[in-house]
């Protein structure tokens, strides 16, 4: 967003722009995005309204009802905005959320094998990345290889690795976050490698003067400095955990999740039914994106890194 | 008028660096680069060495070598007699960048207290030495604040009481003040004399003022450059406890001049 103009001294409150000339222009683009939806969803709609009118011998239908009609489909090729607005409240405000057609009882089966992921993916980034800045040999070796797993399609890769999972009899929440983990190490590797090689070569001739120790070295010197760096590369992480977790319970027939609602809409043509998994999918990553910035925030004010 | 020679006063105590026909060379893809040649120098307890010269003279590279930051290729140097591997590791002298090079992350008493949490001393020892020396540098007060929110004049002063409290007898110190403004460089130079003065430590120091040399030291070494070697060393006859009047006389002029002059002398006008 663009508020250049009079900005609030940083970092207040996230909504703060919200009340100082940033509403407006939110407002703006909102409101255009939602009318090129109700416009694609009308031309889009149309044909198979107009198959309705003719095999039930309408003709003349007003420009009005056909745009009533279109907007009100119960499967339509493009679903208006209310229609998925409904549905969402529907599948969670009205339902309970031990119910299967609860949405938030799937999104919380995708959020819980997103979390157990991104931990996972997390901490073996961050292992991986002090490997690869302590040894030569490992920075040879690994970094190829940590490059290399994100070229092959997570599509191709999430069946395999449930297949083989529950060959040696590991099932239900673990397959689904090792895809998590598969795409969310990658960030913090990379992150955390950039991150504790940056010290100056002051500081670590300081620390060099002091004859610190390697692991003093890292925890006084290497890791601080790569704080916010691992924080940077977790906001990616947790997205990509997000859609690890979805992509893994599209091959497995999963029953529950994000990824079996999509699945499950598919099959049946319940068009809005996928778009509210969509929305439901963005909304978790936004509201996840957004938890990591703030413990970001709170951690480097602690540090007092932030000002 | 080569007089490095005859400036080396005997003592009979033993120097606390040693350096004889110490080398140092670079390779580099354009060839060596000779840093330092034949380097010979003595300096003793309690003295206050100044190494001055133009950029590329190696004033910086010896304080290094002394630090155990840089290798020399060949000849001998003794820091407290040992070699300055072994005493790095004794962690017998105190370091200062040209940066401060505080951790943001840390308050000023969480920096200084870094070498001593490296060193693995008691809390309340910590406590003691980082109260000692920020009351040495006039900082006391400061000890919550964050680095970022001191002048660049007090960040350099926490960064020598962080050198002081490891206690060393020895302070390494490359072009501290070299950042700063002339009026508070010329403040800190007086209140490191002052500090020099109560500490008794042997102090040396990297600079390319040529006041600043002669306002501080004992001695001091004019170095000139490709190759890196040492063109004259001069004892300084100015009283110990000094002021900043005594840049007016006429002996502080004489040594001013002095310098200069190798400074002149020594640098190729060529390139």
């Amino acid at each position: 967003m663009t508020d250049t103009v009079s900005s609030p001294p940083r970092s207040l409150s996230p909504f703060a722009g919200l009340m100082r000339g940033t509403a407006g222009p939110v407002i703006v683009v909102v409101a255009v995005i939602f009318a090129i939806w109700y416009l694609s969803a009308v031309l889009l709609n149309t044909p198979f309204q107009e198959g309705i009118y003719e095999r039930a011998g309408q003709t003349d239908v007003p420009l009005s009802q056909l745009i009533t009609d279109t907007l009100a489909q119960e499967r339509p090729v493009l679903p208006a905005p209310h229609q998925v607005v409904a549905e969402i409240y529907n599948t969670t405000v009205l339902k309970k959320i031990t119910s299967k057609r609860s949405l938030i009882f799937h999104t919380g089966i995708t959020l819980s094998s997103t979390m157990l992921g991104f931990v996972i993916g997390t901490v073996l980034g961050i292992l991986l990345a002090i490997g690869i800045v302590h040894s030569r040999v490992l920075d040879k070796s690994l970094m190829p290889w940590v490059i290399s797993s994100q070229t092959i399609p997570i599509l191709a890769i999430a069946p395999m690795i449930i297949v083989v999972l529950n060959a040696v009899g590991i099932s239900g929440l673990l397959p689904k976050a090792m895809i998590s983990t598969y795409l969310s190490f990658f960030p913090v590797t990379v992150g955390m490698v950039k991150g504790l090689r940056s010290p100056e070569i002051i500081h670590l001739d300081l620390m060099h003067t002091y004859s610190a120790s390697r692991a003093q070295t890292f925890w006084k010197l290497r890791f601080p400095y790569a704080v916010p760096y691992l924080f940077t590369s977790m906001k990616i992480g947790i997205a990509a955990s997000l859609v690890g977790a979805i992509v893994g319970e599209l091959p497995t027939g999963a029953v529950a999740g994000l990824g079996a609602r999509l699945l499950a809409g598919s099959y049946y043509g319940q068009t809005v039914q996928i778009w509210s998994a969509l929305i439901m999918a963005a909304l978790l990553a936004g509201a996840l994106v957004g938890i990591v910035g703030m413990i970001e925030k709170v951690t480097l004010k602690r540090m007092g890194m932030a000002r | 008028m080569n007089q490095a020679a005859t400036a080396a006063a005997d003592t009979s105590a033993k120097p606390v660096i040693d350096i004889e026909k110490l080398s140092l060379t670079f390779q580099t893809n354009d060839g060596p680069v000779h840093a330092l040649s034949d380097i010979d120098l003595k300096i003793e307890e309690g003295d206050f060495v100044s190494f001055i010269g133009p950029s590329g003279c190696g004033k910086t590279t010896l304080l290094r070598v002394i630090a155990d930051l840089e290798q020399p290729t060949a000849g001998s140097i003794s820091v407290n007699g040992l070699s300055p591997h072994e005493a790095r590791l004794k962690r017998a002298y105190g370091y200062v960048f040209q940066a401060a090079a505080l951790y943001p992350w840390r308050t000023i008493a969480g920096n200084i207290a870094l070498p001593l949490e490296i060193m693995g001393l008691s809390k309340s020892e910590q406590q003691q030495r980082i109260a000692r020396n920020m009351e040495l540098v006039n900082l006391a007060g400061f000890e919550k604040k964050f680095p970022w929110q001191l002048s660049g004049g007090m960040q350099q002063r926490a960064s020598i009481a962080r050198a002081l409290s490891v206690e060393p007898d020895l302070l390494l110190m490359d072009e501290p003040f070299g950042a700063l403004d002339e009026i508070v460089r010329d403040h800190l130079n007086e209140q490191l004399l002052q500090l020099w003065a109560k500490t008794n430590k042997t102090v040396v120091f990297v600079t390319h003022s040529i006041p600043e040399a002669v306002f501080l030291s004992t001695k001091i070494v004019v170095l000139c450059p490709r190759p890196g070697r040492i063109y004259d060393v001069i004892e300084s006859d100015l009283p110990r406890d000094r002021t900043l009047d005594v840049r007016e006389t006429p002996e502080f002029l004489k040594i001013a001049h002095r310098v200069r002059e190798g400074l002149r002398a020594g640098h190729s006008y060529d390139d």
